[in-house]
């Protein structure tokens, strides 16, 4: 059983969590302190896009054209149909058909 | 034209948001599967048991830190290798700190033990989609709750067939399951974009991001950029009077 589950990968999974549920946590918890003026509202409204870029655009960029190519085209499905399903599926299958072709990246 | 000065109702439970809630996730759901199975994949390679995989899903839940520690998982786990694959999930989840900030003025008038719990359920997929539920003025926290119910037992049990069928998912990018998350991204930025002069903080949060990412190893430049973007967003003036009843630009 000590295979099955191994105490000091318990330890780290622990800890990982610790990290991660203090995330989740910390930043409900510290807005409880902050008065929302409209300062801080303008700063919480930019906060979805600003984590979305900050988070997609260095791993497209780094993922190289066919990740960008395959990016740009599930926004374009998204202008065209409002559909997030459909605007997944293409971004997989674009960069699928991609790879298969033959392009890198 | 944007709602942003109109107080929003505080939260409050009702059913009937839950299944509006499960159907705005559901877009996530195909791709978390196919993310969660590349994962058990991974860690196959890795000689995790698939047990230790699921205690690893069920508590750390965080598709990306998880991905990234494994990637990286030490031969031997010394105090130092475990402090650093620390720093490594936090650096990739202290956006949750900023999502569940977000959700303070939604929440915030809920009990603590409902409003915390809730928050162990971010992810990026179930944040984004509440956010947007809320800007189009909802209260109902059962859609946050209901969406991030699903993705949690969804991601849960994503890992098994993954680490079973670990021989034929060897390369996942051959299926485009990297393109997931960036996809489902780039499809919630669109309904976002509210004028150019409203995007000026996503600009600033890419440049910096590009920039950290350029010049720092490991993931801060997800945390750098997404507070640049914030502060130049508090920074700018308002272009609206702060009157509320003044129209808008």
């Amino acid at each position: 059983m000590t295979e099955f589950l191994r105490s000091d990968v318990m330890v780290a999974f622990a800890v990982m969590t610790a990290v991660t549920v203090a995330s989740r946590l910390g930043g409900y918890w510290l807005m409880g302190y902050v008065n929302v003026t409209p300062r801080v509202r303008r700063m919480l409204d930019a906060l979805p896009g600003s984590i979305i870029v900050a988070a997609a655009l260095p791993v497209a960029v780094n993922g190289g054209p066919v990740v960008v190519f395959a990016i740009l085209a599930a926004m374009a499905v998204t202008i065209i149909r409002r559909n997030d399903f459909i605007a997944v599926i293409t971004g997989m299958a674009v960069a699928a058909a991609a790879r298969a072709l033959g392009f890198g990246g | 034209m944007h709602a942003t000065h109109i107080p929003k109702a505080p939260a409050y439970w009702s059913k009937a948001a839950i299944v509006p809630g499960i159907i705005a996730i559901g877009p996530m759901l195909p791709g978390t599967l196919a993310f969660g199975m590349a994962f058990g994949a991974l860690c196959a390679q890795k000689n995790l048991s698939l047990a230790e995989v699921e205690v690893m899903m069920a508590t750390v839940y965080g598709g990306l830190s998880q991905f990234v520690a494994v990637q990286s998982w030490p031969d031997v786990l010394t105090p130092g290798a475990i402090a650093t694959l620390a720093l490594l999930t936090l650096t990739v989840n202290i956006r949750f700190f900023l999502m569940s900030a977000t959700l303070r003025p939604w929440f915030g008038t809920l009990p603590a033990w409902q409003a915390y719990p809730s928050m162990l359920l971010v992810t990026d997929g179930g944040w984004l989609a509440a956010m947007r539920y809320r800007d189009h003025g909802g209260a109902d926290a059962s859609f946050y709750l209901g969406g991030g119910i699903v993705l949690y037992f969804t991601w849960l049990f994503s890992a098994i067939p993954g680490f079973l069928l670990a021989e034929q998912l060897t390369d996942p990018r051959k299926y485009g399951v990297d393109l997931v998350m960036p996809a489902f991204y780039a499809a919630m930025l669109v309904p976002a974009w509210k004028g150019p002069r409203r995007a000026i903080p996503w600009v600033v949060s890419g440049v910096v991001a590009l920039a950290v990412h350029w010049l720092v190893p490991g993931w801060w430049f997800i945390i750098a950029g997404a507070l640049s973007g914030a502060i130049s967003a508090g920074l700018m003036d308002e272009p609206e009077p702060q009157h509320p009843a003044g129209v808008s630009a």
